[in-house]
């Protein structure tokens, strides 16, 4: 059994109990520990189950890297699912629950796939699940979502906060084992401004743990000196609990530092993404040990080497009073060695070498541990537990020579350097044959903005795998002076590739041996794959899901690909790595939010009359990143009440609408006029000082891009309106043409949308109450359809544009900002003997629709050109040039079979649904039928009391009364009759009063 | 997520801060051109390994497009300019030989 020791654990406080709970359990561990690691202290070594057969599994590792322990933890707003036991620390009330298993870990129905391992090889899910085809949507696929994925999708709002942080520095170190502080020592000293982040809570990485001297002290000795000069250097930050999780063009570097993980609820954000920009990264990001592949080698209490040691030293845990070692380099004999100091049967190690292990392996013997070279494991014996191992000889098929009794396998497959952070932004690495692994190639990093690279790596994680070599790496690279930091370990014998254990495993050995835990993918599924033609290592992965797991193969990936270069006869380098992508482990969604969420997700625009409207019971609609009224709610009435007595109130007796939101563009200077006849399909450079025109924008490919009514205001100025939505990329278009084809014109733009605010009075009583108000003159004689001019209106400075979007005697008053608020009280209380009533958008866009008007966006959406709306009287046929003109002459363009715009009237009344099809005889290659057009616009006129709408339809000018049927989505069919898309007032008599 | 000095604010902005635009020193077709000259104008874009031109503008700083030469494989940036021109300048031409020699890109090198 896994126990806590009486003596032992340096990072634990035993002062300090800290209950939690684990499935219901009530269990308690010691400030400093993990969770994995207060799990093995009592006695839980089974944590979870595998994806894919359910498998019982037991922590495998002490690190990120972890494949197996995941956990659902917290509850509510704080719960997370896939946490690694052996990253989550421990804290008074943790609440953790295992993944993957029904009804409980313990006993699990859908382990019975495991007893089908032999019919569900790699592959298996493309190959059954393809014939019949129907199946798939209505079968397959519906019971496979019930059993996919790990954990559970969090269901409640997350109450924690989050926030980004900016970051700036000359080095950033990635990495605070030793490498890492040597490199912080140096650049620290050197004057340069130093980012030094460890992913774990504490110093040193496993310099301690594994006995190391340094500079001929004890490396947690020479740890905390070190620690202690870098806190003294002011240009030097450190961090712990703090991952370099990516890396990034132009050294960008994303750090995720967990500040509450161990302290839920506690005030400040939980997790804090640093975004920094630094000159280099130096990534001492260390290695990480490989697992070997055996079979049983996912039994729980098969460990890796290192961790075993790690919860030794590190939390005074023993996983098991009884632990067999097997090798293939020198690393794992201080396992043996740590746990028969501890007072721990070691009966066996297994080295794989012929000639073993050097001092270490003297020191073993010394110490009275049976070493067995050139021997393999043949296989685990047990379900939830090891009971047993099986000896064999390495060369050999795996005959069984011997079976020792054990709880606990500490395995040792050899490291890789963790490349990472040297990977994510294109860093190449070159196969180390000596040493069995990926390492970067100094000649071939990451590229920065001036040509040389600005990843580094340093100790480890340069493939320098003893002591001294990290040191005099982390030296090296950082251009230190005199000699580097002398360090000894006792490493001597080099390591020899083991990727199958034994070397000739049988089929029955191989389809037990698993490389990627999570997933569930064993040697033969690799080998299977390659059989049938996965020979790319990137589509191997895919097809096996090697590596595809939340561990992203930290373990598997090289024994995987070591196995698929054996079974296609080539060498590794040649089959290479897959790609490396950021995050480095799984980070929170809710950090890469940041505070970005709630109300501060994005801006919200507000008109000077917003606080009115909200007080008025506007109903909202976001526009852009406005907020505009849709309707105002009164009393008891509905939504679709609403709106159909606003129109009412509006065509009978005067509306007002805040159009403020409307772009307006001011284009000043001697060129104007030549650029706006570039902009507008229509002439706009002759348009009288006083007057107003409705202008139409295109897109340089022709389609139809934006409207609105332009103003001239004096001999160089025009005041262009834009579309709500359309106010800065319209600004954005012009500025664009303007300083990068006609940068030589003479035109200056200003986008003073904002420095107005701007009231629609609409409605037969609209010049009445413009005349109590009193000012300027607004007869129908002084300002005409279409005009504008300046002058006071109730001792307000307006400008009045006498135009019209409703059909109906209008006038839109513009304002400065501040007074936008004033006026529109002073339009409320001049207007209330008139009948006036505030309307919202729908009813602008209902009335627009009764008198024929476009809207960008619903006529439009990108793939029409005006000509289809009927909009030909608005393009110049004078003017030589204008943005989509040569566009518009292309044959498709001047099809005429384009769907061109009608009004479109229900033979029943009713209202045809948005955006539905109108059906032609036949069907198409897809057995869908044939359609002949479609629905852009559709309301209930309150006017006409009836559905109108407005469509694009094959020849539909053309064909004036004929009906054609819009199916719903029910089936049922709606008839509608092609009219004048102008359903209310066609010859303009109410306007033009 | 390039880091590029914009010519005109003189600062060196992040790529958030920037908006891309596309390929740069493209010549207008208008009326009266030739759909094949049309077309090109309007779709066909270069697509280097190595050396490229292209437009960016200062969107939320200075306002104003510029130019940034750059390499697609390495993302080096060779150097940033006006916009307001109608081709490479010399200086820009001459930082890139110096570290790709013997590079083109379209009618230039």
């Amino acid at each position: 059994m896994s126990t806590r020791l009486n003596t032992g654990g340096r990072l634990i406080d035993r002062t300090q109990i800290q209950n939690f709970s684990f499935n219901g359990k009530q269990l308690s561990g010691f400030a400093g520990d993990n969770l994995a690691s207060a799990l093995l202290a009592n006695d839980q070594m089974l944590m979870g189950r595998s994806f894919k057969y359910h498998r019982p599994r037991g922590v495998v590792t002490s690190d990120g890297s972890e494949p197996n322990a995941l956990m659902n933890l917290g509850e509510e707003g704080r719960f997370e699912p896939n946490a690694r036991a052996t990253t989550t620390p421990l804290f008074e009330g943790l609440y953790a629950q295992s993944q993957n298993h029904f009804p409980s870990l313990e006993f699990d129905v859908g382990a019975v796939n495991a007893k089908l391992a032999r019919f569900l090889p790699a592959g298996f899910y493309y190959k059954m699940f393809i014939h019949p085809r129907p199946f798939w949507k209505h079968i397959y696929e519906p019971i496979i979502r019930h059993s996919a994925g790990l954990g559970k999708a969090p269901k409640a709002r997350d109450l924690d906060t989050y926030e980004h942080f900016y970051a700036f520095c000359d080095v950033a170190i990635v990495g605070g084992g030793i490498a890492g502080l040597q490199a912080a020592l140096i650049a620290g000293a050197a004057g340069k401004d130093v980012i030094l982040m460890e992913q774990d809570g504490h110093w040193g990485g496993r310099a301690p743990v594994d006995g190391d001297i340094i500079d001929g002290q004890p490396a947690e000795d020479w740890i905390s000196a070190t620690l202690k000069a870098l806190e003294a250097m002011e240009n030097v930050t450190l961090r712990t609990s703090m991952q370099g999780s990516g890396v990034y063009d132009h050294g960008y570097l994303l750090g995720y530092q967990r500040l509450a993980d161990g302290a839920p609820g506690a005030d400040g954000p939980r997790h804090r993404l640093w975004r920094i920009r630094t000159k280099q990264i130096v990534a001492a990001t260390g290695a990480i040990e490989r697992p070997l592949s055996f079979a049983g080698n996912d039994i729980p209490g098969v460990v890796l080497a290192s961790a075993v040691r790690d919860y030794l030293v590190n939390f005074g845990v023993s996983l098991g009073d009884r632990t067999v070692v097997v090798t293939n380099n020198d690393t794992a004999y201080l396992t043996a060695l740590a746990m028969k100091d501890a007072g721990l049967e070691v009966p066996l190690i297994v080295d794989a070498r012929t000639g073993g292990a050097g001092a270490l392996g003297e020191a073993a013997k010394a110490a009275g541990i049976r070493v067995e070279t050139g021997k393999g494991i043949s296989s685990v014996k047990g379900g939830k537990r090891v009971t047993s191992v099986e000896i064999c000889a390495q060369a050999g098929e795996g005959a069984p020579l011997e079976e020792i009794a054990c709880d606990v396998v500490a395995m040792s497959g050899g490291w890789s350097p963790v490349v990472h952070l040297w990977s994510h932004c294109g860093g190449k690495l070159i196969w180390n044959e000596a040493e069995a692994m990926f390492a970067p190639d100094p000649e071939r990093g990451p590229i920065g903005a001036d040509g040389a690279a600005f990843v580094t790596t340093a100790g480890a994680a340069s493939g320098a795998m003893t002591t001294a070599a990290a040191l005099a790496d982390a030296h090296t690279k950082l251009g230190g002076p005199g000699q580097p930091t002398p360090a000894q370990d006792p490493l001597t014998n080099p390591i020899e590739p083991v990727w199958m254990m034994p070397q000739s495993a049988s089929y029955k050995l191989r389809s037990k041996a698993w490389l990627d835990f999570q997933n569930d993918v064993k040697v033969s599924d690799v080998q299977l794959a390659a059989r049938e033609g996965f020979e790319s290592v990137e589509h191997a992965k895919r097809y096996t899901t090697l590596g595809m797991a939340t561990d992203q193969g930290k373990l598997s990936n090289i024994n995987g690909l070591a196995v698929l270069a054996n079974q296609l006869g080539t060498d590794i380098p040649s089959v290479g790595t897959t790609t490396f992508r950021p995050p480095y482990t799984p980070i929170s969604m809710a950090a890469i939010a940041g505070e970005a969420r709630g109300e501060i997700f994005q801006p919200i625009r507000k008109t000077p009359m917003h606080d009115w409207h909200a007080q008025n019971g506007a109903h909202w609609e976001p526009v852009g990143h406005w907020r505009r009224a849709y309707t105002y709610l009164r009393g008891e009435e509905t939504i679709s009440e609403a709106v159909q007595r606003e129109v009412k109130n509006t065509r009978e007796a005067l509306g007002l609408l805040d159009a403020s939101t409307l772009g307006k563009i001011i284009v000043k200077g001697p060129d104007a006029g030549k650029f706006l006849d570039m902009m507008y399909t229509n002439m706009m450079s002759n348009l009288k000082v006083g007057r107003c025109r409705y202008g139409l924008m295109c897109s340089e490919n022709g389609f139809l891009s934006d409207d609105g009514v332009v103003a001239r205001i004096d001999e160089d100025t025009w005041l262009c309106h834009t579309t709500t939505g359309g106010a800065d990329r319209i600004h954005g278009h012009m500025e664009e043409w303007l300083q990068t084809e006609w940068w030589d014109w003479k035109v200056y733009t200003a986008n003073v949308t904002e420095q107005y605010a701007q009231v629609a009075v609409v409605g037969p009583n609209a010049r009445k109450v413009l005349e109590k108000l009193g000012g300027m003159d607004v007869s129908a004689e002084a300002l005409t359809f279409m005009g504008w001019a300046d002058g006071t209106l109730g001792g307000f400075e307006v400008r009045a544009y006498r135009i019209s979007f409703s059909g109906e005697l209008s006038y839109e008053i513009a304002v400065p900002a501040a007074q936008g608020r004033a006026f529109w009280d002073a339009l409320m209380e001049a207007g209330e003997e008139f009948g006036v009533m505030p309307y919202g958008t729908e009813c602008l866009h209902i009335m627009r629709a009764e008198k024929g008007f476009i809207m960008i966006g619903d006529e439009s959406d990108g793939t029409v050109i005006p000509q289809d709306l009927g909009l030909s009287w608005a393009i110049s046929k004078k003017k030589e040039d204008f943005i989509g003109k040569r566009a518009q002459l292309r044959s498709h363009m001047t099809d005429p079979n384009r769907w061109k715009l009608v009004g479109l009237e229900t033979v029943d009344g009713s209202v045809l649904p948005d955006g539905a099809y109108a059906v032609a005889e036949g069907a198409n290659a897809n057995g869908q039928r044939n359609t002949q057009g479609r629905v852009t616009s559709t309301y209930h006129s309150p006017t006409l009391d009836r559905g109108i709408a407005m469509g694009l339809v094959l020849h539909g000018p053309d064909r004036m009364g004929e009906t054609l049927d819009f199916p719903r989505v029910d089936g049922t069919v709606v008839k509608a009759r092609i009219v004048d898309p102008v359903f209310f007032d066609p010859e303009g008599e109410k306007q033009n009063v | 997520m390039l880091i590029l000095t914009c010519p005109n604010c003189g600062e060196a902005k992040d790529e958030t801060e920037l908006h891309a635009g596309g390929e740069a020193h493209l010549k207008r077709f208008g009326p009266g051109s030739s759909d094949a000259d049309f077309e090109a104008y309007l779709f066909e874009r270069e697509n280097p390994k190595g050396v490229h031109f292209e437009r960016w503008h200062c969107a939320p700083g200075c306002g104003k497009w510029f130019h940034a030469a750059r390499c697609t494989m390495t993302n080096e940036v060779f150097g940033t300019y006006s916009a307001q021109t109608t081709e490479p300048p010399e200086n820009i031409k001459d930082a890139i030989t110096a570290k790709r020699p013997g590079w083109h890109w379209r009618q230039f090198s």
